[in-house]
């Protein structure tokens, strides 16, 4: 009784759009689909709604072959990254449209919709015309549809990567309770993104997809944990973890002349080159420190961003307070060792901060 | 400075606004007199330069028996003509834009742009290449000099336009509309009829605009492939000059030729007027 799709393939020009795809999603669950633009989430999305045929490979819904079912017959909803309303609608009529083709009566309508504007938190704007409705507004009405419908499965596509700053922190927070109080209890949520901090907020099944291919499944806290290679360490990190290319000898990770003493973790590791993984937040400022020169400085929220060079060795550090930097400016920072992934030249994972594997 | 330019603006307005309304005035001031106030001087205003008469109007409506033209007939004629070619172009032009903007056709080296501009080739060559193909076309099977034989080739004449300007409306409504209406469940053709349509109203209603003038305005078809059964209003006003330029019926009869387009602009303008042109669709 699940959604089981089993190699799904999609090339329609040079590039796969989908490559060898599988999974099996279970009813209730929810699932996100972490991949950078471009790299299949939305064709992902429109292979299960139906809207894309797969040059191979099956979708399986409830034990019956998906791939027979047109589109409007699979009780699927869908919200875009484009606010996609009916601009000829009202909002009230907007949300009833799905309800109407499925030729509910008329209460029944009244209350799917009732429910799912207090959900959204749109009372009082029934009446409303969808151009007179801001960005936000009219994304929580494309998601007001989408909930009214009690589809079994909902796609949800990039909903926030349209909106402002404080509107996508504000619609992040309240997706939780909506999917908690909106849904269905069987339906399957499937929610794409490229974002990582949306992924552990929702803390549901992570789907890394790169060029159309599945990298790596698990839950939200596994691939944050333990990326099973450098593509989902630097796609599940924002901004992307830092890849080090480092010796280590006796004791000691050598880069650019800096020596950092051996983290515990990583004790049995071989002498050789590795890359090195560390996240920007585990890059500090301090007096004794190595000396790196800025390149550029991004100030994002209450944050500083300080991308940082030292011979051929470029890293990013995230410094957790507005600071105002120079241009070419020496500042000194320091490696928290303990947090250092260690990735093989080939970009598998050896070790995490985690768990040790066998290197 | 910007005293200078709103002046330079509304200067420019007026110069414009009589530039246009001129030809209007003197049409309706002309179509009221007879041979002497025309020929005798420059007169302007009824009553006091000249004694205003119906007989330039008159003319249009009295049976050629009787030394009238008669254009109530082929005003008729037009008017079906023009709204019927129309409305058919519309109708299918839609649906052929429709199709051209939302599917891939592959036939050979044929694409999607291919038939487009196949479509608009149609207008590119002048009309003149087409006359007899039309003619003997018509004359085959028995249609020349008829109503239904004029409306077959306004079709072809019309629809291009529709189709041109369709294409490049659907092509700017997100897909994602249609995409959301059949996930919605529509069907593709309640899709169609349900979401697309009433999101393309403002496309329909600038294709039936250019349909209808360009249907209105012909001359060159309606000239040849018509004889004595049927006529159309354009060429029964150039058939009213004669020896004597008949100056007040010519003005006539060009004021009532206009009138449909005007009511047509305004209907648009109103359109316009309510943003509903622009905006439907972000």
């Amino acid at each position: 009784m699940n959604l089981v799709a089993k190699h799904l393939t999609y090339k329609p020009d040079d590039q796969y759009h989908l490559n060898d795809v599988s999974f099996n999603f279970e009813k209730g669950g929810l699932y996100t689909i972490l991949g950078r633009t471009l790299s299949g989430k939305t064709t992902l999305l429109k292979t299960i709604a139906g809207l894309l045929n797969p040059d191979s490979g099956n979708i399986n819904f409830e034990d019956k072959n998906f791939s027979k079912v047109p589109v409007w017959e699979r009780n699927v909803a869908m919200v875009y990254q484009q606010f996609i309303n009916y601009p000829h609608l009202s909002v009230y009529e907007n949300i009833s449209f799905p309800l109407k083709q499925r030729k509910l009566n008329e209460e029944n309508i009244k209350k799917n919709v009732e429910d799912a504007l207090k959900t959204v938190g749109l009372v009082g704007f029934e009446n409303r015309k969808i151009q007179e409705l801001s960005g936000g507004q009219q994304q929580r009405v494309a998601l007001a549809r989408s909930l009214a419908k009690k589809a079994k499965i909902l796609l949800l596509d990039e909903p926030l990567v349209n909106l402002d700053y404080k509107l996508r922190e504000q619609l992040r927070e309240e997706f939780k309770t909506i999917f908690n109080e909106g849904l269905a209890n069987e339906t399957i949520l499937i929610y794409s993104t490229t974002d990582p901090q949306e992924v552990m907020e929702l803390n549901g099944e992570v789907i890394v997809l790169d060029e159309g291919k599945v990298l790596q499944t698990g839950p939200a806290k596994d691939i944050f944990e333990n990326p099973i290679n450098l593509k989902v360490a630097e796609i599940s990190n924002d901004p992307p973890m830092n890849i080090i290319n480092g010796l280590k000898i006796d004791g000691k990770i050598t880069f650019e002349n800096i020596n950092i003493k051996l983290p515990k973790h990583l004790s049995q590791l071989d002498n050789k080159n590795y890359n090195f993984g560390i996240r920007s937040s585990e890059i500090k400022l301090s007096d004794s420190g190595e000396e790196f020169e800025i390149e550029l400085a991004e100030i994002s929220g209450s944050e500083t961003l300080l991308h940082l060079k030292r011979g051929s060795t470029k890293v990013i550090a995230l410094i957790e307070e507005v600071m105002n930097f120079k241009i070419h400016e020496k500042v000194k920072v320091v490696f928290n060792s303990d947090k250092f992934y260690v990735f093989a030249e080939d970009g598998k994972l050896i070790s995490s901060p985690f768990r040790i594997k066998n290197g | 400075m910007e005293k200078l330019y709103k002046f330079l603006k509304y200067m420019f307005i007026i110069l414009w606004t009589v530039f246009i309304v001129a030809p209007f005035l003197w049409a309706i001031s002309t179509s009221f007199k007879d041979f002497q106030s025309v020929n005798s001087k420059v007169t302007y205003i009824p009553w006091l330069d000249f004694e205003p008469t119906l007989e330039g109007w008159r003319v249009l409506i009295k049976s050629p028996a009787r030394g009238g033209v008669d254009i109530v007939e082929p005003y008729f004629n037009s008017l079906f003509v023009t709204c019927t070619a129309s409305l058919i172009s519309i109708v299918l032009g839609t649906l052929a834009a429709y199709a051209l903007s939302r599917f891939t056709f592959k036939a050979g080296f044929v694409r999607n742009n291919d038939i487009t501009f196949f479509f608009i080739s149609q207008r590119i060559m002048p009309p003149i290449v087409l006359s007899i193909p039309f003619f003997i076309f018509l004359s085959t099977i028995g249609l020349l000099d008829s109503l239904i034989g004029l409306v077959v080739v306004y079709i072809v004449l019309l629809m291009p336009i529709a189709v041109w300007i369709m294409v490049d409306f659907f092509n700017r409504v997100p897909k994602e509309l249609d995409e959301t209406a059949l996930i919605d469940g529509c069907n593709p053709y309640q899709a169609f009829y349900k979401v697309v349509l009433p999101n393309s109203i403002p496309g329909l209603i600038v294709a039936g605009m250019f349909c209808i003038i360009f249907g209105w305005i012909d001359f060159f078809f309606a000239f040849i492939l018509t004889f004595t059964e049927v006529q159309l209003l354009p060429v029964k006003v150039v058939a009213l000059n004669s020896s004597i330029t008949p100056w007040w019926s010519l003005s006539a009869s060009a004021l009532i030729s206009v009138a449909p387009l005007i009511i047509v602009a305004f209907v648009v303008e109103r359109y316009l007027s309510k943003g509903n042109l622009s905006g439907a669709l972000k």
